[in-house]
């Protein structure tokens, strides 16, 4: 996973609450299994037409946004499915922060893995740095998640929350699976011999064959 | 770790039986006993297991089955898209070669994963259950913290069977006394979202209680716990009681014999403690509540069918205004106009939230004896092949297939509209399902959000209406 410490970016601006992730990247693009390759249909109902056209008055259309870095919605962001090509799409077009003043539980913990940085910051200042992305290229905001700053182009400075464990993985551009397996590999295996852990059955064999369907009993 | 004296509520204690770690940060590295997975969000994840050589840790706690992306027409074929079928094909190389419980996708067991689990007796009470779909909340009806996670945490468990995760809120959703006859546990839950809004749960587990909950049966807990992520809950839950125990009882990967009177005696420990502390507490009357639609593009748009869609003007903050606005735009309504009356082009009866046999029978029993409207194409798709085969044993298929609906193999099908089932541009449905994002069904389709009984009642009269009107037996006659 790519680190994130500083960026500078033009930031687009979604000001819709519930951006879902559907809208983000729509079912039908799914059907892959790699995870690169999405940004083309990065909110692709409202970035293009029914044949394909773009649509000129969707903000990443604009040439002023096209390169842009920072994505900034309203609240709810992200709500809705756990695809975690949502982030991939927002990745993959390049956008590498998100900032609203809420996000859906699934979706920010996905951007973490994936070297985005989410953050939440009150509605007011959301507007404030919708109105900075408004000039576009003439107004660049700097992400550092080191100090937990935003600078706005008049060079005020906005400073964010972040949990310091998922602030270090990003920072660092941690692998969750090696460090859980370096660090808590003998916790696991202790766990899993507790003897109040004998009751969990096996997926592998069934213990018997279906016999019922529903809650009333029908045999099938 | 709590003081034993101090009362826990059922999540509380779930949680506190599979942390294998507390960590200092406050994050937990908790335990995953059944770890679910299908053929959209997973290939990415054992892509990446095998280029850092990693085995998976528990096949022997996983499942898998492939359902959002498989045609619902004839399966003696091959799978027509070429994407999707080596979507499918990848999720078969994978089971194989990490040795990954499968149910093929021409075995009478497949279906939706979340309809699989239960019917199967994979999902248990008092589990951590995970799976790369938000729906996964469904499971917690059994009283097992259930919850949906990104591909990214589909690897960390398949190669740690844990998660690191942060401890939720406490959220209780009571809806006490009688619901009316005619509403169904799909009107409670759109009810609820209504209540509490799609953000109204986030950062807690909702735990589902009350009077009218401990009446419902398996299939009804699912339905409300399945859309707890539309209320943006991390989780749903009811806490296992006899109707739990006895839907398990049985069940092909249940517990079996002396092992399964055992694990009832620990299930029977997890209720909630009398006193048990809820950060948030929600009450519904069961009696206020009305078989139930939405109206707009948010799960949370929800009228009683007997409603109005709202106007724009009448809100006084310039940013809801204006999403009403565009809601209705979308969605081809008139501001103030009366929801019952909308005509529809499909009737969908089928998803994680509507696709069992109980859900059938409750669409059917609007349908016997009657047609549905010109114009309208109405599908069924059952929510996995064994309940396709018990609704053909009772007949249901029938019903259904003489009244003019299709009648589909299992899978996610228009629910997402990942598979060919898809409404075109413009086009409006009843359905049993469980979002209706813009798009979501098919790219600019419009969805209203109902319960079998009123997508079959849609069906019938070509417009979204009250099914009481159906169901009365005096009405019977004269509106089929």
């Amino acid at each position: 996973m790519e680190k994130f410490t500083r960026l500078t970016s033009v930031a687009a601006a979604l000001p819709q609450e519930n951006v879902d992730t559907d809208q983000i990247i729509p079912a039908r693009f799914l059907k892959t299994i790699r995870r690169t390759g999405l940004g083309e249909h990065l909110f692709a109902g409202q970035r293009y037409d029914a044949d394909g056209r773009e649509n000129p008055d969707f903000v990443l259309n604009k040439p002023a946004y096209r390169k842009a870095g920072i994505l900034i919605t309203l609240d709810n962001l992200g709500c809705g499915s756990s695809r975690e090509h949502a982030p991939w799409a927002l990745l993959d077009f390049g956008i590498r922060c998100v900032i609203a003043p809420s996000f859906a539980d699934i979706f920010y913990n996905n951007c973490f893995k994936n070297g985005i940085l989410p953050i939440r910051l009150p509605r007011e200042q959301c507007l404030a740095l919708m109105e900075d992305a408004s000039h576009g290229e003439n107004a660049r905001l700097t992400v550092d998640l080191e100090k937990q700053e935003i600078h706005r182009p008049d060079g005020e400075v906005v400073s964010f929350e972040m949990d310091p464990f998922r602030r270090q993985v990003l920072l660092e551009g941690l692998d969750d699976v090696a460090q859980t397996l370096k660090n808590h590999e003998q916790a696991i295996r202790e766990f899993e011999a507790r003897p109040s852990r004998a009751w969990v059955p096996s997926t592998k064999q069934p213990g018997r064959p279906q016999s019922v369907i529903g809650s009333k009993g029908e045999q099938a | 770790m709590q003081n034993p004296v101090t009362p826990r509520t059922l999540y509380d204690k779930i949680w506190d039986d599979h942390v294998v770690k507390a960590l200092e940060d406050g994050t937990s590295l908790l335990y995953i006993d059944r770890h679910l997975l299908h053929e959209v969000t997973s290939p990415q994840a054992f892509e990446s297991l095998r280029a850092a050589g990693r085995p998976v840790r528990r096949p022997d706690a996983t499942m898998a089955v492939a359902d959002h992306n498989v045609p619902t027409s004839d399966r003696s074929q091959p799978v027509e898209d070429p994407q999707s079928r080596l979507q499918i094909e990848t999720l078969e190389a994978n089971v194989k070669e990490f040795g990954v419980p499968y149910f093929p996708l021409r075995s009478r067991q497949q279906g939706i994963v979340h309809v699989v689990g239960p019917e199967q007796g994979v999902s248990l009470p008092g589990m951590t259950i995970v799976c790369g779909d938000s729906h996964t909340s469904t499971h917690g009806a059994f009283g097992s913290l259930a919850f949906g996670i990104g591909t990214s945490e589909v690897e960390h468990v398949l190669a740690t069977q844990t998660l690191l995760q942060k401890r939720s809120k406490n959220m209780r959703v009571r809806v006490e006394g009688e619901i009316a006859p005619g509403v169904t546990a799909k009107d409670i839950m759109l009810s609820i979202i209504g209540r509490i809004g799609t953000a109204g749960g986030t950062g807690h587990v909702i735990e589902f209680a009350g009077s009218a909950i401990r009446k419902l049966d398996m299939a009804g807990r699912m339905t409300l716990c399945n859309m707890s992520i539309e209320a943006g809950a991390r989780a749903g839950m009811v806490a296992p009681d006899e109707t739990t125990f006895e839907y398990v009882r049985g069940r092909p990967f249940a517990p079996q014999g002396e092992a399964f009177e055992q694990a009832v005696a620990y299930w029977k420990t997890l209720a909630t403690d009398e006193g048990a502390h809820f950060d948030e507490e929600v009450v519904l009357d069961a009696a206020e509540i009305s078989p139930s639609v939405t109206w707009g593009t948010s799960p949370e748009d929800v009228l009683p069918i007997t409603g109005t869609v709202p106007r724009p003007e009448d809100f006084a903050d310039p940013a809801k205004a204006e999403r009403i606005r565009r809601t209705l735009a979308y969605m081809g309504l008139e501001a103030g106009q009366k929801i019952a009356g909308t005509p529809v082009d499909v009737v969908f009866i089928g998803s994680c939230t509507n696709s069992r046999i109980e859900d059938l029978r409750a669409a059917a029993a609007v349908l016997k004896g009657r047609k549905v409207a010109d114009g309208v194409r109405a599908m069924v798709v059952p929510g996995s092949g064994l309940v396709r085969h018990a609704a053909e044993q009772e007949g249901l298929d029938r019903i259904f297939r003489d009244a003019g609906f299709e009648w589909r193999e299992a899978g996610c099908s228009m629910c997402l509209g990942m598979n060919p089932d898809r409404l075109s541009a413009g086009q409006r449905s009843a359905s049993t399902s469980n979002r209706n994002f813009e798009g979501r069904q098919g790219p600019d389709g419009r969805t209203h959000l109902c319960s079998p009984t009123m997508a079959a009642a849609a069906a019938v009269t070509g417009t979204l209406c009250d099914a009481r009107d159906l169901l009365e037996p005096t009405m019977a006659e004269g509106a089929a």
